[in-house]
């Protein structure tokens, strides 16, 4: 299949972005701030890097996804549906009882490997998933996407430092660096100081990019798949904006967690379909 | 003739040899305590099976669960009281809840990391495990017994809690007494009591018996390896048969062996329960014999209690 272009996946990530705000929108209820700033690192990751089959999720040799930040799971959810790993009707029943698009991921979803939610906990798994797969000698990668707040939790070192151990070069871990956390900015809550520069103490290979530019995401993407064998876990720190897309929540910490109303939705739906 | 003793932690690392050999995806995740663990022959035998995360419980429990996820049995090694509360979390939400089949190995269970004080001496681990959904815990009671149920929870497909010691203690069992999970093994039979005991506090049951006898007195001792599932139909019979049992346990008496077996005498509604545990208050450096004292745990205070029963 053909590898989709720049400009194709900044079209996927506006409708992901679309059905994100939709879906939080009809359950009232859900984190859209983190979603929206992590859509365009997920996009990519999905719609062009990533070896998976929607027909056959448990697929041996796919590649992973481990959202360690699994409060932004809408956008993967409206990932996983729209590549048809379910019905696209069931974005519609976002934590709703039942359904197994919950309020954080867990294992009954298609697509999905381990429960996220319980932040720096999922970024571990992925470096046990990524040590599995090399003891096997698969070809297949992990990717995680970790928040940069949740880059506080301890568990995230404790597993960095895993990864530079086991010389980990099939583990793609995301920053989404958007500077805000529910207390307040990053730097008032608990300074992060330079994240990229810490991963490279720990022993991995960083890539400082604008996590919110497709163009920029794909040439990071394209440049680690060149050096996939260098015994070196790769760290992209991407700056984003929290709420990316829609007017009123760009930047703004309070969108962290709530759901808009009628009004605020049309707006969002506008802002992402004719740009502000 | 004194008995052979050898602690159960040892009867576990010589099994893990065996089940390395015998099946590629049998891992074991080190947290740097492996030596007192006895993982390091296991180590030397496997070594492209060998995960040392270094001084990382949390970790440990969270690369182990990645690792189930592309088909791999790992067993997670290190101290019971890390093993449970350290990791707790990270078992709770990455192991127990999707169901992976990660197992939770610890040595130094209960007061047996005596001279190392309270911080070491875990006393809450069994029923903080006990607690979580999905989870299967274990506490076996000699060597074979340490062997046969490590085989047992490798070819069971979940997660589970088990729990070794660090002494020496004697060998009641042989290469031939079959253990199953969540089946009681009946260590004695007997009419007048019921001894209900796991681990190292079985052979605390099997002397009072044997003193019991002397004084004319049935004791029954149970083998109550897997506090969850509690085998309840083995407690059952005990409350028909005999009314009367003396549950005995290294551990809180607060949600342990103790309190899961009063949950089935509860709910049927008769018979009558002296529990033997730690009571609720942590140790501190002493002989271990000596911490058990302190709580009221002996041959002599079992034995008084079973013949004062009312």
């Amino acid at each position: 299949m053909k590898k989709k272009s720049v400009e194709e996946l900044k079209e996927i990530a506006k409708d992901l972005r679309k059905k994100v705000v939709t879906m939080i929108y009809e359950a009232q209820s859900g984190h859209p701030g983190g979603s929206l700033s992590a859509a365009d690192f997920v996009t990519a990751c999905y719609f062009r890097e990533m070896n998976v089959d929607p027909k056959n999720p448990k697929w041996e040799d796919r590649d992973r996804f481990v959202l360690s930040k699994g409060h932004v799971c809408p956008i993967q959810y409206a990932a996983l549906g729209t590549l048809g790993f379910f019905p696209a009707e069931k974005l519609h029943t976002l934590r709703q009882e039942g359904s197994p698009l919950q309020g954080h991921p867990n294992h009954h979803c298609p697509g999905i490997d381990i429960p996220t939610g319980s932040l720096g906990q999922g970024f571990a798994c992925a470096v046990g998933m990524a040590i599995g797969l090399k003891s096997d000698n698969k070809a297949a990668r992990v990717f995680t996407v970790l928040g940069d707040g949740e880059c506080q939790e301890g568990e995230v070192w404790e597993a960095a430092a895993t990864a530079n151990k086991y010389q980990l070069d099939n583990l793609i871990a995301f920053v989404d660096v958007n500077n805000l956390q529910i207390d307040g900015t990053t730097d008032e809550v608990m300074p992060n100081l330079d994240l990229g520069e810490k991963f490279r103490a720990f022993g991995w290979e960083i890539y400082n990019i604008d996590g919110n530019d497709m163009a920029q995401i794909v040439r990071t993407l394209d440049t680690i798949k060149m050096h996939s064998h260098d015994h070196k876990p790769k760290c992209i720190i991407g700056q984003t904006t929290k709420g990316k897309g829609v007017s009123y929540m760009e930047n703004v910490g309070s969108w962290h967690g709530v759901a808009p109303n009628k009004e605020e939705y049309e707006q969002a739906m506008k802002d992402l379909e004719e740009g502000f | 003739m004194e008995k052979k003793a050898i602690a159960t932690r040892n009867g576990f690392g010589e099994e893990m040899i065996l089940l390395g050999a015998e099946n590629k995806n049998i891992f074991i995740v080190d947290a740097d305590i492996g030596k007192s663990c006895r993982t390091d022959g296991f180590t030397k035998a496997h070594p492209a099976q060998h995960i040392n995360v270094g001084i990382a419980e949390q970790n440990a429990a969270g690369v182990a669960a990645g690792m189930a996820t592309t088909g791999k049995i790992p067993f997670v090694v290190t101290y019971a009281v890390f093993g449970s509360l350290r990791m707790c979390e990270m078992i709770r939400q990455e192991i127990a809840y999707p169901r992976l089949n990660v197992k939770i190995a610890c040595s130094h269970g209960g007061f047996t990391p005596a001279n190392d004080g309270a911080s070491h001496q875990a006393i809450e681990d069994m029923g903080v495990m006990r607690t979580i959904p999905n989870m299967t815990v274990i506490m076996p009671a000699d060597y074979w017994a340490a062997r046969k149920l490590t085989r047992a929870i490798a070819e069971y497909d979940g997660p589970a809690f088990i729990r070794f010691t660090r002494d020496a203690i004697p060998v009641i069992y042989d290469e031939n007494t079959e253990f199953t999970i969540g089946k009681a093994h009946i260590a004695r039979e007997g009419s007048d009591i019921a001894i209900i005991a796991n681990g190292d506090m079985v052979c605390y049951g099997l002397d009072a018996a044997k003193k019991l006898e002397a004084e004319g007195i049935s004791a029954k001792v149970v083998d109550m390896h897997t506090i969850k599932p509690l085998d309840v139909d083995v407690v059952k019979d005990c409350i028909e048969k005999i009314g009367k049992i003396i549950t005995i346990e290294d551990h809180n008496i607060i949600n342990g062996l103790g309190s899961a077996v009063c949950e089935v005498v509860a709910e049927a509604g008769k018979g009558k329960v002296k529990r033997f545990g730690i009571q609720d208050q942590f140790g501190e450096s002493a002989p271990y014999h000596r911490l058990l004292e302190k709580n009221g745990i002996t041959v002599d205070a079992i034995v008084a209690a079973a013949k004062n029963f009312r």
